[in-house]
């Protein structure tokens, strides 16, 4: 090394980098160009050894699967439980959140250690426990259960977020709107939520990931109507086996919102993966 | 005037800020969680949930002290989850230490890193058990490519688990390496420059300046990634569902055949309330921790 000159040994360094980069790059993505490309292949090309590296693509498997009768259903129960999930944890996280910011009273570091524990609980504990409440209640199978937990699995992150949020705020914007004659809850929406809005889209992206995602509970919890895509995709698995055209167009879809958040908000994504290790 | 403004902040107020939360919390979490202890002292067979439960006492734990089928499933989520976070921790890091600095096109390179920690386990479960598929997945064709002959990644008991590990690897060594890059960034530059001048090597500046400066976020991505792969389940029940035989079933997924295929709703909420115990001791660390930057 010693007989390089420092540009040079800036070039290698960094020709180096882009390797290791590039490598890697091609480690995370093949999984995920496999399984698109083979949502856009013949049957008879997808299986095809040697692999067919150059195919026309169709788009057959994913007609067949929209006309599938039950395949609509099961997007819109996915999209109806995810979206009305994500915007109740959301509100009620950031209430949460600005009563734990802005309050001192009796209990409140045991509220957030036990927020921060709740954070860690398997769901798949829940599993017998809510489906024999459901049962008892008759709310099994129905939206408004799976609707709840996920409520209820996300509120913890978002709390946490959203409070952690609200403590950046300058606290004078608030008070001298409570001076203007604003009350507790008018301060919080006129004030408050317009300046945590970044916080809330990093604790909505992050629910809605959970919840678009949750399997298990959604597997227990759902029948042939309520069902959600990921089970979906999960039992087409089991009865058919063989249609991987088909079972890779589902899991394509259901990668779709993975594709565009990681695309439009990388930055609010690599915060919350990060909040917390880092700013402690 | 700061006085009187918090004078009329009534505490009363806070506790209906935390309302709705405490109502969800308790009704969805708290209450069923509770219950889960209470079902792990009954017998209830699924098949006759509407008949009331039986009182055993510790029973179903004593059994699950005795029973093989639990001390293997045991065994799996030990080697699954100390394999996936070594792994992921020193192949992570190393990326990180590679690839900190400024880069042009890291920032896209970091963003296309995100994927794979987006995707649903679901799809990850279903996409690698194409690909190990014996006779077209792609991984057995490039390994005889390079003369390997074809194995049968999740038909084999001696090489499940390990095929269950790297999709793991796969998807989670991006969040180690975004979480070490992170705490690299902080790492101040006149440290660095500091140790250059005064002679330090690169190794020498690694293990002396920037390995203690990033040990906590180190330490905190471990216990975080320990809980997370503790208890994962999904990509498992969705590539080999514990198979073969009992070789990758892991305590989340024993713990959801014994419900709902052994239809033993009791003796399911005992191994529920150990998953819990063993997931709370180790969130100990990180609420500690929480709890020491309240008060920084």
């Amino acid at each position: 090394m010693t007989f390089l000159t420092m540009r040079q040994r800036r070039f290698l360094g960094l020709f180096f980098k882009y390797l290791v980069i590039i490598v890697g790059a091609v480690f995370v993505l093949f999984p995920i160009y496999e399984m698109i490309a083979t949502s856009l292949k013949l049957e008879v090309d997808a299986f095809k050894i040697p692999p067919k590296w150059i195919f026309t693509p169709t788009l057959s498997n994913y007609t067949e699967v929209l006309f599938e009768s039950n395949f609509f259903l099961y997007f819109m129960n996915s999209v109806i439980v995810a979206l009305t999930a994500t915007v109740g944890s959301v509100a009620i996280g950031a209430l949460a959140g600005y009563g734990l910011a802005r309050w001192q009273f009796r209990g409140k570091n045991s509220v957030i250690v036990g927020t921060l524990l709740l954070r860690m609980i398997p769901p798949v504990i829940l599993v017998v426990p809510v489906f024999v409440l459901f049962n008892r209640i008759g709310m099994t199978s129905g939206r408004v259960g799976l609707i709840l937990i996920y409520i209820a699995l996300t509120l913890p992150f978002n709390i946490w977020v959203l409070r952690t949020f609200i403590l950046e705020l300058p606290k004078e914007l608030e008070e001298s709107a409570i001076i203007d004659g604003c009350n507790d809850l008018t301060v919080f929406t006129r004030i408050v939520l317009p300046l945590v809005a970044p916080g809330m889209s990093v604790a909505g992206i992050f629910t809605f990931r959970i919840a678009w995602n949750e399997f298990i509970l959604s597997l227990v919890l759902t029948n042939r109507t309520t069902r959600t895509l990921p089970v979906a995709v999960s039992l087409f698995l089991t009865d058919t086996g063989t249609e991987w055209g088909k079972i890779t167009a589902i899991a394509t879809i259901i990668a779709v919102p993975a594709f565009i958040f990681t695309f439009t908000a990388a930055k609010s994504l690599i915060m919350g993966l990060t909040a917390g290790a880092v700013k402690g | 005037m700061t006085h009187s403004v918090q004078a009329g902040r009534k505490t009363r107020n806070a506790y209906l800020f935390l309302l709705p939360a405490a109502l969800v919390l308790g009704a969805v979490l708290l209450v069923p969680i509770f219950n889960g202890l209470r079902l792990s002292f009954f017998e209830w067979p699924l098949r006759s949930i509407s008949k009331p439960p039986v009182f055993v006492g510790l029973r179903n734990y004593g059994e699950l002290l005795r029973s093989e089928y639990f001390r293997a499933s045991v065994r799996a989520t030990l080697i699954f989850t100390f394999s996936v976070v070594a792994i992921e921790l020193v192949v992570g890091t190393i990326l990180a230490l590679l690839l900190e600095g400024e880069i042009p096109g890291l920032r896209f390179f970091r963003t296309l890193y995100v994927l794979p920690i987006m995707i649903a386990p679901v799809v990850v479960g279903v996409v690698w058990r194409f690909m190990y598929h014996p006779s077209y997945g792609k991984i057995n064709y490039f390994l005889g490519q390079l003369g390997i002959e074809p194995i049968g990644w999740l038909s084999d008991p001696n090489v499940a688990m390990k095929a269950v590990i790297i999709a793991d690897v796969w998807q989670w060594t991006p969040f180690v390496f975004l979480l070490v890059l992170a705490g690299l960034q902080g790492v101040p530059k006149d440290l660095t420059e500091a140790s250059r001048v005064d002679g330090a090597n690169y190794i020498q500046t690694l293990i002396w300046v920037k390995l203690p400066f990033i040990s906590s976020v180190l330490g905190l991505t471990a216990v975080l990634r320990l809980i997370d792969s503790f208890r994962s389940l999904v990509v498992i029940f969705n590539m080999t569902f514990g198979g073969p035989g009992v070789t990758t079933e892991v305590l989340s997924l024993h713990l959801y055949k014994t419900a709902f295929i052994s239809q033993r709703l009791g003796m399911s909420s005992a191994i529920a309330v150990i998953l819990l115990l063993l997931i709370f001791a180790l969130s100990f660390v990180l609420v500690i921790r929480g709890v020491k930057g309240e008060q920084k």
